[in-house]
Formats: structure tokens, C-alpha cells, sequence
């Protein structure tokens, strides 16, 4: 050994000196690993590290604000909301063991009435757009769930229950095609810019007004920015931005909440059928309905709910008011009317003699059960409704064009312009169309006059909705605007203020004839309104003049479908009121009846001015 | 030889009265020493005066009062031990050894439990940790015993026996439990075996012994279902190797503490610092202090920082070769290796490269023990080097 015993002078033998070298050496190597070390961590790579650090301390969180309300035209509450408590699951607390995981996740489905395989796909779509944020599995979830889950929280990690707004109708179904529904935005919906600041699990209107006027519906989440601590706490004093949710705008429709439980009365009774009641001046929707209706919902639905909604052959969820594709009957004879007149194809004064049917190109036509019906003017053709009048009209015009360029100024086989989404253009068989389609092969036959015949009449090719059939007889009502239809009115706010009118100009205006106006139009009130009219069954009490046309539309393989149009009052009408019911029958049988509801509904409420000739309200 | 460079004595052409200084007996004492370990601590208290003002609601500054209060009571203590000269604690060894095993053993009586261990007494004032003041009653003790025993026995029966002593105390910490304390007593024994000379060949041995151990321990003693550590404590020491995102996991913490670190880049991030501000690194004025001055003060704190804990262990281990007599070599060299790998444990801990041991960083790490403990260290290095002017000087007493 070195060490010396002696405790006097200095103890550093060549050995030791060896040793201390190497002691001094290892240090001076563990600090340079230090001193490295920090270099790297802070002088080299010291922006990655200052970006994670920045990325670390803040938390944000939104807050869904409420959807605005939508209000008939007299402040009758249609859409309202109720908070509502939602299931939701955070993944990134659920058990990290698979199995553990599984076991909860089935233990979830049950008690959801879900299944765990239909969870762990909603899982796995909704964690695809907006991944490690929590996911609802169900909203509107029963308080008892919620009691269950707090007092098995231990059996459930990962699993919370948040307050939400749910869209709440006062009325059940009235008006659901109107109002259609909310829903989460879909993948391709977030690319859209008209949702631009969306993000996943975001509500947005999917369907009718919902859709239409959502950006005044739809409200600004609340975003709340806090800074976070380690475990994700918020610190005292550390809100950063504090922007609370501001609710969406009201809506006011132009809907009557009266019409508009009329018309859907009326159609309750049948099977499939749709009704419009407009302004005809304005183009303000009163009433609109389509037949069979639908629960407004919001998703996610229960397998029940999707069969009834999206499977149902009836197909609830299309608005036949605006999308349906149907022959008109004779209702198309009010065009047809027009425009042999405007065309000077016949004056009013001059009598067809209708001996119940005509043969044209070896075809024969005949009037509905064949009845002959004697001498016809164009008053008396509209209120016996002379098939044969009309056949004539429509020979006439075979190869002219003038009954598709009357059809087409009136806006038949063209978009109405109206603020719902999913409308139909429909079909209004032209010469060259049937050609260029015969041409193609798509067809066994060129134009004929046969085609403009049925035409006349409302039959043949001719693809129309009840909407474009308002708008059509509106032209004629309000002396030639063709006007917008639409159901927005105004975008109120919370104290009732108005911040936006929706006012649409019209389409465009038709110069029409008010002597052939004034001819069609009484010739409307005779069909209506005298005895020997067609309608008069349904409409000779009704205390208020009207000018309304039958129409029996024929369709292959279907029963007979009845549509009713009417303008009223006569001569100056305000509101016009389309209805048609698929397999309904004569026009007087279904639709008519509907149109009286309609009718009394409305004048209900506005008899002053418009008193008929008893000048009281109807029984 | 370092010995022969030393200053001799300069000859007194006449009597002098010494002067204030010289019978306070500053010329005598390593002034860097003292500066540099003075300001460790003051940098301590400053920067937990800008990093803790939120931590104790109501009063910004209760962790600045108590190192500040204790930081003054290190250097009092500090300058008391060095004008006792070391050389007595030679041979009150075994009463040293023996009070060091007593104290840690009470804390399993009347310890106060803290987080699930016994460390400390609670006393009026603070709590006192006997594991921390051990340290250098280990070195001190240890050193007696080499001393001591260099003539007793054949080099093995010496070498065990001092593994022995050294690891009773290890083993006593490491049960209350405290790995990482336990772990700075085993590189304290190593070390003073290693100056003590110690061959090369029984290192070798003890170093496969010591990797045998290590396996046992985290990967067989668990596998056959009997382990020693705690779940915690082998996450910890396994943890650097694979950071994990979940908050309450030893790698996360790890984990943000590099990130506050890195994030301080060259000149720090003041009072924008947010992973040391907003609770992202967990115990921020005790093992992760370093983290904040790294996101604090960037680079240029915390290489400061290192430089002045480079400073301090060069002037030790300077003093090792400078002591008058074997035992002031051993101590000295004790305390040193103490030093060095409380401060490269602790600080590697924090740049991410070596394990979370719980051990605090000397002087700059929150806690009464810890600084009254190291302030006693480096007042012992003071009084070897004071011992070793004096007798070069030819003066013993004064």
C-alpha cells in the first residue's frame, strides 16, 4: 500500500497522483457530456423544442351555441331548442388494455342499445375527422343512463356526459319538409366553404330551411382558451381568449301555422300528395306540405328510425311539393287557355262543339267518361272542363311552339327559384325535345300532334310539381309577375329586432291581356263556383269567390291522380293554392276538399275585404 | 509533484500583528471554493423568487425565505468547520458511523412519511433528512476506517469490509425508501476505496458484481415475481429510455422537462417560460430545478450554472492533492465523487440522459438538509486546504 500513516506534509504518491489524474479526467468527461447535452438541447435544437413547449400550454374549448329559433309569420314558435345530455367517450381515457377496453366498450353498447361493433365504427369515423377529441355516442340520453354511469364511474372510465342543444318541435311534424332537420357536418360538408370554420361533431342544418338559412341559424361556438398545466388543468388567472357562444338568429318563415295544419290535415287522409298555398303577389309560402311526412330527427338514428326514414317506399323524406314529377290533368288548361288566346289561335267568344271526343292522325280523344258536352266557349270549356275544347287548341298548336313558350314563360319545366333544397325542374315536352330524344333512340316516335294534344290537357310527357303549378296560375292571378316563391321571411334576433328581409324579386314578368286574364279567370270561378262546374260540389257554399281548375291526371299503372288548383279571391286574387293526391282520384274528389280546408283556414283570418257573397265566414 | 508547486511560506522579515483577515483566517481558505459554492446558493434563491411565487398561495415567498435562510446558515456552518481542523473526525469515526446508522434508522420510527417514505424528522423549523447530512458523515467516517484498517487484513478481507461499512447505510436509505440517495452513498464508498487504493482487480470484480446486480434486479428479481425495487422506482431508472405521453408517467415528466430546456434556447424565456411556469415539469424547486433555469435563463444560465458546479469540483479535487495528511486526501476525494455524481445524476436526470433517481442538485436543489449538508462538505474541503497552508507555512494553531 501507498497510503502513508504520517499525517504530516502533502500525500500524494506517484500511484495516487495516477489516480487522481484519471478522477479528473472522468469529470472533466461527465461535464462535457453535460455541456454537450445542453448544446444540443437548447442551442441546436432549441426551435423544435420552444414549438412543443408553446404547443403545450394552452387548451381550447368550444362551447356549441344554441340554434336559432324558426317562427311561423305570426311569431309561432315552429323549432325551438332543449338542452339535452349526450353520451360521449374520450378515447384517450378509456382503458389502454385491449381486452379491459373491449370489455367496456361492450358494456356501453348494451346499455346504448347499440351494438359493439356499430360503436366502434361511429368511433372510428368520427375519431377519422377530428382524432383524440371525445366522441358522442348518443344524445338525448335518458337521466337514469346518466345516473347509472355516475354510479358505476369506476366501471366506465373515459366515459362523460355533456349538456347539448337539441332541436326541439313543438308542433311534432308539422311543416317537416319545410324545417328539415340538424345534423353533424359530414367529412365532405367540412371541405365545403360555405362551412368554412367548422370543425367535426359541428351541427349544421341538412335539410330544408335548416340548410337553407343556416349560416343565420347556426350561431358562433363559444371558444374559450385557456392555458393548461401538465395534467391538463387550467391555471388560475389563465384565460386567454373568452369568446362566449353567441346563439344563432331567428327565423321567421313566411309560413301560416294555420294553412300550413290545414293543408297537412288534409293530406293526413291519403296516402302520398303534396300542397302549396302561396302569395301570389309576393310569392310568400303560406302553407306547404308533402305527404307522407317524417319525425324531424337528429342523428345518430336507431335502426328502427333508419328503416322508417330512409328505406320506407313511401319515401317520407322527398317534399312532393317541390320535387314531385307528375302530369297535371287539366289543371295544365289554364296554360293551354293563354296561350291559344295570346297566340290568336282562338278568340274567347268562339264555340267548339265538344261531341265528346276527336279523332286526330287516326288517334281518337275522347273527354273524361266520354260525355259530350255541346257548345263550348272558353269560359264554359274551362268550368265543364271540355277536353275536347282543349284538343282542339292543342292540334292547333302542334308544330307552332306556342303552348311550350306559354308553358315555359309561366315556368313549367324550369326551377321556381325557391329557397328549400331538392326541388325538380320537371319536364315540359317541347317538338325539338322528343326529335333530339327520337334521334338518340331514346324514343319509337318523332313529335306528333298527338304529343301537344295530350299536352293541352296535362297528360303525356309533362313533368310538373304543385309549386310550379302555383307559380304558373300566380302569373295569371297577379296580371303577369312570375314571382319567387319562398319561405324565408326575415332573420330576426333575440329581442324580436329584424336585421334581413327576404324579399326575392321576381323571376320575370309576362305581358299577358287583361281581357284574356279576365276570361280565363272567370272561367275558373264558373268551374269553381257555378253549378254546372266542375268543383262546384266542393266550392259552391264557400262564402268567398274563387277561380279554382279540377284536374285528373292520368298515370300509367297508377290510379288516377287528383290535383286541384284555386286563385282567390275572384277577380283579384291574393293566395293560390295547389293540391295534388297521388291515386286521389277525380280533382274534385281528394284534392279539392283539401284546397276548401286550405281556403277556410286562411279566409279564417282574413274575412274583412275579401267577404264572399254571403259576406260571412264559412260553417 | 502538485505538492512542490504549492506557495512556500514567505519568510517574516519582522513581527506583524496579524490583521483582521488573517485571524478570521481567510488567506488561509480556498476563496474560489467559497465563492463559487456561495454563488450556486444565491443563484438558488434567485431564481426561486422568479419560478415559485405561485406555488404556496398566499406567501410568493416561502420557498425563497427558507433557502435564503438556509443558504446563510450553510455559510456560517461552512466557515465554522473551517477553522475545526478535519483531522479529529479521524478519530471520532466510529461514533460518526455509528450516530450515521442510528439517525437513519430512527426515521423508521419517528420519521415523518412523505409520499409514501420515511426520510426526515420534523423539527420546529424545518425537517430534518439524517440521510443527506450522512453523506458526509459517510465520507468522513469511511475515511477513518481506510485509514485505519490499512494494515489490518489481506487487501480482499479490506476491501469487503469497506464495501461493508459503506453499503450498511446504502442498504438502511435505500429501505426507507430513497434510491437515489442510497445510490450517491455507493459512489461515495467506491470513491473513497478508489483513493483509498483499492486494486484495479477488485474494482473489476465488484463492477461485474455491481452489473450482476443490476440485472437482478430489473429484469430477473421481476420476472421470477419477487421484486426489490418499487413499481415507481424501476419505471424511473427505465424510463429515459422510452418517454411515454402519459402525465403521470415518470417518462412524460422527464419529457417536459427536456422540452423546457430546449425551449430556453440561447437566452432563456424570463418569465414566458411556461413548462417550468404552468406545472409541466413536476418538482420544480427541488430535483427538476435545473429545468427551470434552463427555460429560464436558456444556455447562458445553465452553462453558468455547470461552470460553477465545474469550478467547484475542480477546486476539490485540486484540494485532494493539496491535503497535508492521507485521511484530508480521502475526504477530500469523498466528497468530490459526492459531489460529482449528485451533479451529473441530477442534471443529466434533467437533459433527459440519465435516470429520475430523486437525488437534488447541490446547492441549488429547495431543501434545508441538502444545502446545510453540502455547505458542511465543502467547509470540510475549506479546513483541509486551511490545514494544508497553515502546515505549509509551518503554522498548526493560531
Amino acid at each position: 500500500m501507498y497510503l502513508r500513516s504520517d499525517e504530516r506534509g502533502p500525500a500524494v504518491s506517484r500511484r495516487l497522483a495516477l489516480r487522481l489524474a484519471l478522477f479528473g479526467g472522468f469529470a472533466v468527461v461527465l461535464f462535457g457530456v453535460l455541456f454537450l447535452r445542453l448544446w444540443q438541447l437548447q442551442v441546436a435544437d432549441g426551435e423544435t423544442y420552444l414549438a412543443e413547449a408553446k404547443n403545450n400550454r394552452t387548451r381550447s374549448f368550444r362551447t356549441s351555441a344554441p340554434r336559432g329559433k324558426i317562427l311561423d309569420r305570426n311569431g309561432q314558435v315552429l323549432v325551438a331548442n332543449r338542452t339535452s345530455l349526450a353520451l360521449q367517450v374520450n378515447p384517450r381515457k378509456l382503458p389502454a388494455d385491449p381486452v379491459e377496453r373491449r370489455a367496456e366498450l361492450s358494456r356501453l353498447a348494451d346499455l346504448t342499445h347499440s351494438t359493439l361493433k356499430r360503436l366502434r365504427r361511429t368511433m372510428h369515423e368520427e375519431l377519422k375527422l377530428a382524432p383524440a377529441a371525445p366522441v358522442t355516442l348518443r344524445r338525448d340520453v335518458g337521466h337514469y343512463l346518466v345516473f347509472y354511469l355516475q354510479e358505476n364511474q369506476e366501471r366506465f372510465p373515459g366515459v362523460e356526459v355533456q349538456r347539448v342543444f337539441v332541436r326541439a318541435y313543438p308542433d311534432g311534424t308539422l311543416a317537416a319538409h319545410i324545417l328539415g332537420n340538424v345534423g353533424e357536418i359530414s367529412e365532405e360538408e367540412l371541405k365545403d366553404p360555405r362551412y368554412k370554420g367548422l370543425l367535426a361533431g359541428d351541427e349544421i342544418g341538412q335539410d330544408g330551411v335548416e340548410d337553407t338559412y343556416d349560416r343565420f341559424l347556426r350561431g358562433q361556438p363559444g371558444l374559450t382558451r385557456i392555458q393548461v398545466d401538465a395534467l391538463g388543468e387550467p391555471t388560475p388567472n389563465g384565460r386567454l381568449v373568452d369568446k362566449p357562444p353567441a346563439p344563432g338568429e331567428n327565423l321567421k318563415l313566411t309560413i301560416d301555422q294555420d294553412v300550413q295544419a290545414a293543408g297537412e290535415a288534409g293530406l293526413a287522409a291519403y296516402g302520398s300528395g303534396a300542397f302549396v298555398t302561396m302569395d301570389v303577389h309576393t310569392g310568400e309560402i303560406l302553407g306547404l306540405g308533402s305527404s307522407p311526412t317524417f319525425e324531424p330527427f337528429t342523428p345518430p338514428l336507431t335502426q328502427a328510425e333508419v328503416n322508417e326514414t330512409y328505406r320506407n317506399p313511401a319515401a317520407p323524406l322527398a317534399d312532393r311539393a317541390i320535387s314531385g314529377l307528375y302530369p297535371t290533368g287539366s289543371t295544365f288548361k289554364l296554360i293551354t287557355a293563354l296561350a291559344a288566346l295570346e297566340e290568336g289561335v282562338i278568340s274567347p267568344a268562339d264555340t267548339i262543339e265538344d261531341g265528346g271526343s276527336i279523332t286526330v292522325g287516326g288517334q281518337k280523344f275522347q273527354n273524361a267518361g266520354g260525355a259530350a258536352l255541346g257548345s263550348v266557349d272558353m269560359v264554359r270549356a274551362l268550368a265543364v272542363s271540355s277536353d275536347v275544347y282543349f284538343y282542339l287548341l292543342g292540334n292547333e298548336m302542334w308544330n307552332t311552339g306556342g303552348l311550350q313558350r306559354w308553358a315555359h314563360r309561366l315556368g313549367i319545366g324550369r326551377p321556381t327559384g325557391i329557397d328549400l333544397p331538392g326541388a325538380a325542374d320537371g319536364l315540359l315536352p317541347t317538338q325539338k325535345w322528343r326529335n333530339d330524344l327520337y334521334k338518340e333512340g331514346g324514343t319509337d316516335r318523332p313529335w306528333s300532334a298527338g304529343d301537344n294534344i295530350q299536352l293541352a290537357t296535362g297528360q303525356g310527357d309533362l313533368q310538373a310539381n304543385p309549386l310550379q303549378m302555383a307559380v304558373a296560375y300566380a302569373t295569371l292571378g297577379s296580371d303577369g309577375t312570375v314571382v319567387t316563391p319562398h319561405v324565408g321571411k326575415e332573420v330576426t334576433d333575440a329581442q324580436g329586432r329584424v336585421l334581413k328581409e327576404f324579399a326575392p324579386p321576381s323571376r320575370r314578368q309576362v305581358k299577358i291581356d287583361s281581357e284574356y286574364r279576365r276570361i280565363i279567370l272567370e272561367g275558373l270561378h264558373e268551374a269553381a263556383q257555378s253549378p254546372e262546374g266542375t268543383s262546384y260540389e266542393v266550392f259552391g257554399n264557400f262564402p268567398v269567390p274563387v277561380a279554382g281548375k279540377t284536374g285528373t291526371a292520368q298515370r300509367i299503372g297508377q290510379a288516377d291522380q287528383s290535383w286541384y288548383l284555386v286563385l282567390a279571391p275572384y277577380p283579384n286574387p291574393k293566395i293560390v293554392t295547389a293540391v295534388t293526391i297521388e291515386e286521389g282520384g277525380f280533382g274534385a274528389e281528394a284534392a279539392a276538399p283539401i284546397a276548401l280546408d286550405i281556403l277556410e283556414a286562411y279566409f279564417d283570418k282574413h274575412t274583412t275585404g275579401s267577404a264572399g257573397p254571403n259576406g260571412g265566414s264559412p260553417g | 509533484m502538485y505538492a512542490t508547486r504549492a506557495r512556500q511560506a514567505r519568510p517574516e522579515p519582522f513581527a506583524v500583528r496579524p490583521g483582521i483577515a488573517e485571524r478570521l483566517g481567510l488567506p488561509y481558505m480556498d476563496g474560489t471554493l467559497a465563492l463559487s459554492a456561495a454563488a450556486l446558493v444565491g443563484f438558488s434563491v434567485f431564481t426561486l423568487a422568479q419560478a415559485t411565487k405561485q406555488d404556496v398561495p398566499g406567501s410568493p415567498y416561502y420557498f425563497v425565505d427558507r433557502q435564503a435562510f438556509y443558504g446563510v446558515l450553510g455559510i456560517l456552518a461552512m466557515y465554522l468547520l473551517t477553522r475545526i481542523d478535519y483531522s479529529r473526525f479521524r478519530e471520532l469515526r466510529v461514533g460518526i458511523y455509528t450516530f450515521l446508522c442510528v439517525s437513519i434508522s430512527l426515521v423508521f420510527v419517528f420519521g415523518f412519511a412523505a409520499r409514501g417514505s420515511r426520510r426526515s424528522f420534523e423539527l420546529p423549523f424545518f425537517s430534518f433528512q439524517p440521510s443527506e447530512l450522512g453523506k458526509v458523515l459517510l465520507v468522513l467516517a469511511l475515511a477513518g476506517f481506510v485509514i485505519d484498517g490499512a494494515r489490518k487484513g489481506s487487501e480482499w478481507q479490506r476491501t469487503v469490509r469497506y464495501l461493508c461499512l459503506g453499503l450498511a447505510p446504502a442498504a438502511l436509505v435505500f429501505l426507507q425508501p430513497d434510491l437515489g440517495t442510497s445510490l450517491v452513498y455507493g459512489a461515495i464508498t467506491l470513491a473513497v476505496m478508489y483513493v483509498g487504493g483499492v486494486r484495479w482487480t477488485h474494482f473489476a470484480v465488484i463492477g461485474a458484481a455491481l452489473v450482476a446486480l443490476t440485472a437482478t434486479v430489473l429484469v430477473l428479481a421481476p420476472t421470477v415475481g419477487a421484486p426489490v425495487l418499487k413499481g415507481y422506482q424501476e419505471e424511473r431508472l427505465t424510463s429515459f429510455l422510452q418517454p411515454s405521453a402519459d402525465p403521470s408517467d415518470a417518462g412524460y415528466q422527464q419529457n417536459q422537462a427536456k422540452i423546457a430546456i430546449g425551449s430556453g434556447e440561447k437566452t432563456g424565456r424570463g418569465d414566458r417560460a411556461t413548462q417550468t411556469r404552468l406545472d409541466f415539469v413536476p418538482e420544480r424547486h427541488t430535483d427538476f430545478i435545473f429545468a427551470v433555469i434552463g427555460e429560464r435563463y436558456g444556455f447562458m444560465g445553465a452553462a453558468l450554472v455547470l461552470s460553477l458546479y465545474a469550478l467547484l469540483i475542480w477546486r476539490a479535487l485540486r484540494i485532494v492533492t493539496l491535503s497535508k495528511n492521507s485521511y484530508g486526501t480521502l475526504v477530500a476525494g469523498g466528497i468530490a465523487a459526492m459531489l460529482l455524481f449528485q451533479v451529473f445524476v441530477n442534471v443529466g436526470m434533467n437533459l433527459g440522459i440519465m435516470p429520475i433517481t430523486g437525488i437534488p442538485l447541490p446547492l441549488m436543489s429547495y431543501g434545508g438538509s441538502s444545502v446545510l449538508a453540502t455547505f458542511l462538505a465543502v467547509g470540510i474541503l475549506q479546513s483541509i486546504h486551511m490545514q494544508a497552508r497553515l502546515s505549509q507555512k509551518g503554522r498548526f494553531t493560531w
